[in-house]
């Protein structure tokens, strides 16, 4: 099915490149929707059955592939609003590279989701930093020329880090006496791997892979890309995305946790995570930019997965939870932002406010949103939070508990402190002729997501918790 | 032999540092695409034909011929000073390429390791450093372009040292290669010289915080 699932998805992404028609257009659209749902539904039954050799549903891939089935409806369906509102400058041409480029990332996220071999993974890694690059660039303009290079370049070195690091891999393998680098071997022979190589492994796979996770070192480019990128675009940059670059972390994370280097694994991603933490800190505290704003509060969000992951216990668990809620949470601020747009005509803080008066629903998106993204009850990232707080204090971190505590309240100050100058602030000045009616419809699909997270995380469903628990044995 | 490929490709790196035109860039990354050739003629011995007659046509073709005649089609085309322009005075540039290739020895000597090759490992981990020395030190963006594509050079060293076991890898390398080097050279290097008259990265620093 995902040799189909792929052959599907490429005819259908080269031909909304190369068509002109907007019926046409809409049509691939609607049947990639059914296709991708239909596929994802088939892997949903199909749990650890290996296809095509190199592929391997397993639980945290199936649960984030289900995720990415329920993103990609409102994402597409904003993206259609956006080429709409925004037609001012589309032509068929960009409406055909942009749609094109979005099916392309969305199937290549959900392969690298689906991957069972670390080469297989790089690969589809590889496709995301393509179609990203083509969304970013949608305005041809300086500076999404500006955010497009630097996106490139950096995604070029860090796929390049990753390289290095499976060529390390493979000299670990050669201690071993296995050549099949799958992940089930790695698993398999954990503790026959060589250790030094591994470590070097690890570092520059973990590295490379953080241009995708968004955390420190390599975070910078994707800041840029999500300011850069149109605002569905940059939802999914901002959730799917991301959730790629994290399976990839967390399929080498496993291999070394089978390994007495685990402890080690934990520092270094301990110290990437607080970084990411204390960065998006300093940034959050200062920005004036919404849009990256939203960016930075996704590197916080990171940092905190990867803290709870390596805590272990209860926190891989928590962990994996986190970065679900956030794939449904981070969205909603995105695609609502579309609607801030439209109102303000710009993204910098000092132009907007009063956000009730001009659009009620929308407001009260974003401000439920805020909520839900700074982790406050009723959040659903409130019970995860919590729980990766949990794992913290019972593996003795107590100091890293307090200082990711410390940095968390400076982050909400800063996050909230512009959310509700956007919300009840007068602007300074507005032209309140010049705003669009918008209707409240076009908040749904956010309500519904945002709705989605908390029934997820405080009534989950048995099976939701089995495929919880399951990607979460990986580790232990 | 190989040995003594691999030495020069090192050597070519010094020069790299102290080059200060454009066009010795490009006349180096040539020379570096004929040793590749060369040590993959040397080293893959145990593969099959077919897919040696693939790499060894990539590191021909590709490094040697079609991305040094391309950079040199967008330098002509925008109109691209010839000055490499370094922020660091060359002898500082030879003294701390020097210090890397020194180092790479001395970390190669620490590993106690009878499956790696140590000539391997010392250029392939000196090149891929220089590579992201000169990226750090340079103005133009065409020159992290060639920073970039010496890293790959690097990287395709390091690759051939597992070749004969892992084949598949020295492929997976040939895709990063075009990958990376037609993503960035083909379709935004282009661009940019649409867009900006004098490419230098100091036009590309608007988007901050």
């Amino acid at each position: 099915m995902i040799g189909i699932f792929l052959t599907g998805a490429f005819i259908i992404s080269g031909l909304l490149i190369f068509n002109r028609n907007i019926f046409v257009n809409y049509a691939l659209l609607v049947i990639f929707i059914a296709f991708f749902s239909v596929f994802g539904f088939f892997e949903f039954h199909h749990i650890n059955v290996t296809e095509l050799e190199f592929f391997k549903p397993d639980a945290l891939g199936i649960l984030l592939l289900t995720v990415l089935c329920v993103i990609s409806i409102p994402v597409i369906f904003h993206g259609y609003r956006y080429i709409e509102i925004h037609n001012v400058d589309e032509t068929p041409k960009s409406r055909g590279l942009f749609f094109g480029a979005m099916v392309l990332l969305i199937s290549a996220c959900s392969v690298v989701y689906l991957s069972g071999h670390i080469a297989v993974t790089w690969i589809f890694i590889e496709i995301t930093t393509l179609s990203a690059s083509a969304l970013i660039y949608h305005h041809r303009n300086l500076r999404a020329l500006e955010g497009v290079w630097k996106y490139v370049f950096i995604c070029a070195i860090s796929i390049t880090f990753v390289y290095i690091g499976i060529l390390f891999l493979s000299l670990s393998l050669k201690d071993a006496g296995i050549e099949d680098m799958s992940f089930d071997s790695l698993y398999a022979n954990a503790d026959k791997l060589n250790p030094f190589w591994l470590k070097l492994a690890f570092l520059f796979i973990f590295t490379g892979f953080t241009a995708k996770l968004g955390l420190v070192p390599m975070y910078t480019a994707g800041i840029d890309a999500k300011d850069k990128a149109p605002a569905p675009a940059g939802a999914l940059l901002a959730s799917v995305l991301m959730n790629a670059g994290f399976v990839s972390i967390y399929r080498m994370y496993a291999v070394l946790a089978r390994t007495p280097l685990h402890h080690w694994a934990n520092t270094v991603m301990i110290i990437a995570a607080i970084l990411s933490i204390f960065v998006a800190a300093v940034y959050m505290t200062r920005i004036k930019n919404i849009k990256r704003m939203f960016a930075y509060s996704g590197i916080e969000h990171m940092g905190l997965v990867i803290l709870g992951l390596s805590a272990g216990g209860i926190g891989v668990y928590a962990a994996i939870l986190h970065i679900i809620l956030h794939t449904l949470i981070k969205p909603t601020l995105f695609l609502q932002f579309n609607q801030v747009y439209w109102v303000y005509q710009s993204k910098s803080i000092y132009d907007v406010g009063n956000y009730f008066k001009y659009n009620k629903a929308g407001a009260i998106v974003i401000f439920l949103g805020f909520i839900s993204a700074t982790a406050m009850p009723p959040s659903g990232m409130f019970i995860s939070e919590f729980l990766i707080f949990q794992s913290l204090f019972e593996a003795h971190y107590i100091l890293i508990l307090l200082a990711v505590l410390v940095l968390l309240t400076m982050i909400i100050w800063g996050f909230g402190s512009n959310i509700f100058k956007l919300l009840f602030t007068p602007p300074l000045s507005i032209d309140e002729t010049k705003i669009p009616h918008i209707s409240s419809w076009e908040s749904l699909s956010q309500y519904l997501l945002l709705g989605l997270a908390v029934y997820l995380a405080y009534d989950p469903p048995a099976q939701f918790v089995t495929l919880l628990q399951d990607a979460a044995k990986l580790i232990l | 032999m190989t040995d003594i490929l691999l030495i020069a490709l090192a050597m070519s790196l010094l020069y790299i540092s102290i080059a200060n035109r454009l066009f010795t860039y490009l006349n180096i990354l040539v020379f570096q695409g004929f040793i590749l050739f060369g040590v993959t003629f040397l080293t893959l011995t145990k593969i099959s034909t077919i897919n040696l007659m693939l790499i060894m046509l990539e590191t021909i073709v590709f490094k040697a011929v079609a991305v040094p005649w391309f950079i040199n089609y967008v330098i002509k085309r925008n109109g691209i000073t010839r000055e490499a322009e370094p922020y660091l005075p060359n002898f500082v540039s030879l003294i701390i390429v020097t210090f890397i290739t020194v180092a790479t020895i001395i970390l190669s000597s620490s590993i106690k390791d009878p499956n790696l090759d140590k000539t391997f490992f010392v250029v392939a981990l000196s090149t891929i450093f220089t590579g992201l020395y000169l990226i750090v030190t340079r103005k133009k963006i065409i020159t992290h372009v060639i920073g970039y594509i010496i890293i790959e050079n690097g990287v395709f060293v390091l690759s051939l040292a597992v070749g004969n076991e892992m084949p598949m890898l020295v492929n997976l390398g040939i895709m990063l290669d075009i990958f990376a080097s037609v993503l960035i050279l083909g379709v935004f290097f282009n661009r940019i010289g649409d867009l900006l008259k004098d490419p230098d990265i100091d036009h590309l620093r608007n988007l901050k915080d």
